[in-house]
């Protein structure tokens, strides 16, 4: 049997395990595993089992470190979603997913194919799905290829949920240059499911049917998680495209209808969705996880093309398919909820009790192998991390830790400042993208991602569901568990802001070639970060993905990304809290204190860094103490607003609750120097709030019983945002010094308004 | 007085409209596509979607459904039948109204809240709203310009059968005249590329859909007092 096909194969003299991607040490561990030599199906198998993507060989160890316990989890890391109970006897089930490469490679295509597979996921926990959200990267927008990868990717993820009728109520769109060549996709789902209903994805019962149904099986997407996810590439990766799947939303939403049916209808005993690996992947982990085997019968798998290799039926990626464990007594009501659905179905094998995942081609038996040496068992591989030389020596013992000389604000006209920032293609807003997808399909969108979170009601309660997620890649250039950490508590605090309490974190990590001891340090470290971010904020993580590999020889490897996404819930939809200036006459207020550092900020891109400046510090007790004051103070019906100080700094978020709210503000702010520090900087732990006027002070007192700074900064209204500035960093001091700073932002709405709305439209050169 | 919601394989906004026609007043239920008769409903919501995945062309395939033989009986006996985005498309390809929605111009899909304006009151859709009454709803589609051969344009106008335009500002698909929503001769069957069931609460942002609804529902009870 010939694996690879003659005229893609790679010399002849190359053995077949390592044209497959398995080392020759991953080699001997099969024949160590089987006693015996396994024969090319086998190694086909295990080559796709064991590859990065399924295996999650160098991150496992890692992962095992992350909080994952949490009395309502229901379901949490190794499950095909995490599950986390919201009451009622209703649960929310959520994941997020990487589809880079494939996007890389043909980025409509790889993109639907991300938001299919996510969905499939949630599905495949017996939910249906009610959001997505997608973080996407790319590089520099004003790069041809670049904005061809944007246009191919939005394209891709709206043709895909729009069409199965999932609102894409969320997400995220960063530019950076180390995305270029390998721009990330990453594709988040959330679900919700009647706790009673909860799928298991473990096979079970000696005697028992497989049922695959969905999307006849075919030569796409053969190796997409060997060759294409676990492996970095170049520019001549379009070569590659034969490996990306194919999606067909209209499948996909017959898959969804007809799924659910069966779960609710208890007609299934277990549930898997063929992703990464195809049917080699679903029948080997439903067997692991059930303790039982697999027999499958190669002959009866429903087929689109002539001709197929038994390997190239074992680990096509074909998408829209689904594997089912039914008992022999309702496979007539199975197969009939699949006929009515459209769906082609057939009983390709059984359950039973050898624990081997055995293949049968036509009665004869063509490979055998235990079922936990290619799921659970697969070997893990130790890496070596190593942090990179400072590239800055420690600042000198006695010398201020901040010595500059608010070097890059010397005449800085701050107004102007905020311009260039709400124009800045990861600042602006981003309606050339979310117009391209349905985000009110459902009836329940109460906020789309586009200002902050996404808030979606839960029909027949009172309760919300709120979701967000965030990164930050630049910071993580420069401190990698600094970053993940950020990142978590940013995204809790877009949670937080709404009124909402965090019920437990999803993450994508996004990262290079774990062989390098670098790559792995920055995927180590990100991960302690995370870990102790979530421990802190108290929520735990409920399951991911990783991705490595992301790397280029040409355009060298990603900025490390740790996408986490946080879902919340709201107990009364009433209290819900709004990002944007609600009434004229409110208090405007600081809550959280900034901290010094612009590393890694948006200012600092534009600015230019200073020799000496380092990130922001992160007080996660601080964070805490402030999420628990948004909450009580929603709950008290304190707040009329409240938004996160994020990327552009203080400015931006006022800027941008003007903007959304049509309302100005007349405020007043004591700036240190450098006075961009206060207006620009990132520093977490804080939170823009307006609060009616005469209750201001009773935000105050509640913070102050956490320990929570609260500062008074004016009062909404107008139609200019303005802001004085007051203290060491105003006009008067700095001009004493020769610096000639501007003492006050002011800016009409309008004009605001304007430069954020064309951020993106012009740098993709699509403006009007 | 009940709703039937057609569901063809691909529909999506099924469940809204289901909803939303339940907020009305109405009692409502789902019609799958294959079924031959309407199990009594008195009025019919073709809801929106991607019937048969649109593949071939919008609309195209589902208009040789089961159930729209019985849809037609209803529609010529004068029932009413709302076919909203998707199914608005359906309905011009079975031809029960005029025209045919295309590309939308920009070659995009276009998803937002747009502002609809009344341009016809006084049919079963428009009953207790005024000429120029403005209603906000989300548009979600990637095939809305609607179209029609000039002098075909001229006499739908002439008749009188365009009941919505988008307001200025708010024709995002190109469509001829801002028309986004039209009845036939009769009156008694309705297109509408906007989605008045998305805009039933006003906790989603606008609950102007509930006129246009509550207005069939009401019409097809054959009185102003409905049932909650």
């Amino acid at each position: 049997m010939s694996v690879v096909s003659a005229d893609a194969a790679p010399p002849a003299e190359q053995a077949l395990h390592r044209r497959l991607g398995l080392t020759d040490d991953e080699l001997d561990a099969i024949h160590e595993r089987l006693g015996r030599t396994a024969n090319d199906l086998e190694l086909a198998m295990f080559s796709v089992m064991w590859s990065e993507h399924c295996s999650y060989k160098s991150s496992r160890p890692l992962l095992g470190s992350l909080p994952t316990d949490g009395a309502d989890v229901l379901a949490g890391p190794g499950e095909q979603a995490g599950v986390v109970k919201i009451g009622d006897g209703l649960a929310v089930c959520f994941k997020i997913e990487s589809h880079n490469h494939p996007s890389a490679v043909e980025p409509y295509q790889g993109a639907a194919t991300g938001v299919g597979g996510i969905l499939r996921d949630v599905v495949a926990m017996g939910a249906r799905p009610v959001a997505l959200l997608d973080a996407l990267k790319f590089g520099d927008p004003h790069d041809d290829g670049v904005r061809r990868l944007v246009r191919g990717v939005v394209r891709g993820v709206g043709g895909y949920g729009n069409c199965v009728g999932v609102p894409t109520v969320g997400g995220e769109l960063t530019f950076h240059p180390s995305y270029r060549l390998n721009p990330l996709v990453n594709a988040m789902c959330v679900g919700i499911v009647e706790q009673d209903r909860l799928a298991r994805s473990a096979a079970s019962g000696i005697g028992n049917l497989a049922v695959l149904y969905g999307s006849a099986t075919g030569r796409d997407g053969i190796g997409g998680a060997s060759v294409l996810a676990s492996a970095s590439f170049d520019e001549r990766s379009s070569q590659m495209r034969p490996s990306v799947q194919i999606g067909d939303p209209f499948a996909g939403k017959l898959l969804i209808e007809a799924s659910l049916e069966l779960v609710g209808r208890q007609l299934v005993e277990g549930l898997q969705d063929l992703g990464a690996a195809g049917l080699t992947c679903a029948a080997s982990e439903m067997a692991d996880r059930g303790g039982v085997g697999l027999r499958i019968e190669l002959s009866a798998v429903p087929r689109r093309e002539e001709g197929m290799a038994p390997f190239e039926v074992m680990i096509s990626e074909s998408q829209e398919r689904m594997l089912a464990i039914v008992r022999p007594e309702r496979l007539h009501e199975v197969l009939e909820v699949c006929r009515r659905w459209g769906l082609p179905a057939a009983v390709v094998g059984e359950v039973t009790g050898d624990g081997d995942v055995t293949i049968v081609d036509q009665g004869r038996e063509i490979a055998r192998l235990p079922a936990p040496a290619l799921a659970s068992e697969a070997p893990v591989i130790p890496r070596r991390a190593e942090p990179p030389a400072r590239k800055r020596a420690a600042p000198a013992p006695g010398v201020p830790e901040l010595a500059h000389d608010g070097l890059p604000e010397r005449g800085m006209d701050p107004g102007a400042v905020l311009d260039a920032l709400l124009g800045h293609p990861n600042i602006g807003s981003r309606r050339w993208v979310t117009d391209q997808y349905d985000s009110t399909v459902g009836s329940d969108t109460l906020a789309d991602g586009g200002q902050a979170a996404a808030v979606l009601r839960i029909k027949g309660s009172r309760q919300a569901i709120v979701m967000a997620t965030d990164s930050r890649p630049g910071l993580a250039l420069l401190d990698p568990a600094l970053a993940a950490a950020m990142a978590v508590a940013e995204c809790a605090r877009n949670v937080a802001v709404t009124g909402a309490r965090p019920l437990g974190l999803t993450n994508c990590l996004n990262f290079g070639d774990p062989g390098d001891p670098h790559a792995y340090w920055q995927l180590v470290e990100s991960v302690r970060g995370m870990g102790e971010a979530c421990r802190a904020l108290g929520f735990p993580v409920t399951g991911g993905n990783v991705s490595l590999y992301n790397e280029s020889d040409q355009a060298g490897r990603i900025a490390p990304t740790a996408q986490v996404g946080i879902v919340g819930l709201l107990d009364d939809v009433e209290l819900l809290v709004g990002p944007a200036f609600a009434r004229p006459g409110d208090a405007v207020l600081l809550l959280g204190e900034p901290g010094p550092g612009l590393a890694g900020s948006a200012y600092e891109q534009l600015a230019g860094a200073a020799p000496d400046d380092r990130p922001p510090t992160l007080d996660l007790v601080a964070e805490r103490a402030l999420h628990d004051v948004l909450r009580r103070a929603a709950g008290a019906r304190l707040l009329r607003s409240a938004h996160d100080v994020s990327s552009g700094g203080l400015a931006v978020a006022l800027a941008e609750a003007a903007i959304w709210g049509g309302l100005g503000a007349e405020l007043s702010l004591p700036v240190g120097l450098p006075p961009a520090v206060v207006l620009f900087g990132e520093s977490p732990g804080r939170v823009v709030v307006t609060v009616e006027a005469a209750r201001w002070r009773d935000l105050c007192a509640l913070a102050a019983e956490h320990g929570v700074a609260c500062r008074r900064l004016g009062t909404v209204g107008g139609d200019r945002l303005r802001v004085r500035l007051a203290g060491d960093g105003a006009t008067g001091a700095a001009e004493e010094r020769g610096a000639g700073v501007a003492d006050e932002v002011d800016r009409s709405l309008e004009d605001m308004r304007r430069v954020w709305q064309q951020a993106l439209p012009r740098a993709l050169g699509e403006a009007a | 007085m009940r709703v039937g919601v057609v569901v063809f394989p691909g529909s999506n906004c099924d469940r809204d409209a289901l909803h939303a026609a339940r907020l009305a007043g109405a009692e409502a239920e789902l019609l799958w596509h294959e079924q031959t008769d309407l199990g009594g409903a008195d009025a019919l919501i073709l809801p929106g979607g991607f019937a048969h995945g649109d593949y071939l062309r919008t609309g195209a395939i589902a208009r040789f459904s089961p159930i729209m033989g019985a849809l037609r009986d209803h529609a010529e006996r004068g029932g009413l039948v709302l076919g909203i985005c998707n199914g608005f498309q359906v309905l011009t390809e079975a031809g029960l109204l005029p025209g045919a929605l295309l590309r939308n111009a920009s070659l995009r899909f276009e998803h937002g809240w747009v502002q609809v304006e009344v341009a016809r009151e006084g049919t079963p859709f428009t009953r207790n709203l005024a000429v120029g009454t403005r209603l906000r709803m989300p548009i979600a589609h990637g095939e809305g310009r609607y179209y029609l051969p000039q002098e075909q344009l001229e006499q739908l106008e002439s008749h009188d059968r365009v009941c919505f335009r988008y307001a200025p500002g708010s024709n995002r698909n190109g469509s001829l005249n801002d028309i986004c929503g039209i009845v036939n001769d009769a009156g008694n069957v309705c297109g509408l590329m906007p989605h008045p069931e998305r805009a039933s609460e006003a906790l989603l942002g606008s609950d102007d859909g509930m006129l246009l609804l509550r207005s069939m529902v009401e019409s097809a009870a054959g009185s102003g007092a409905v049932a909650a």
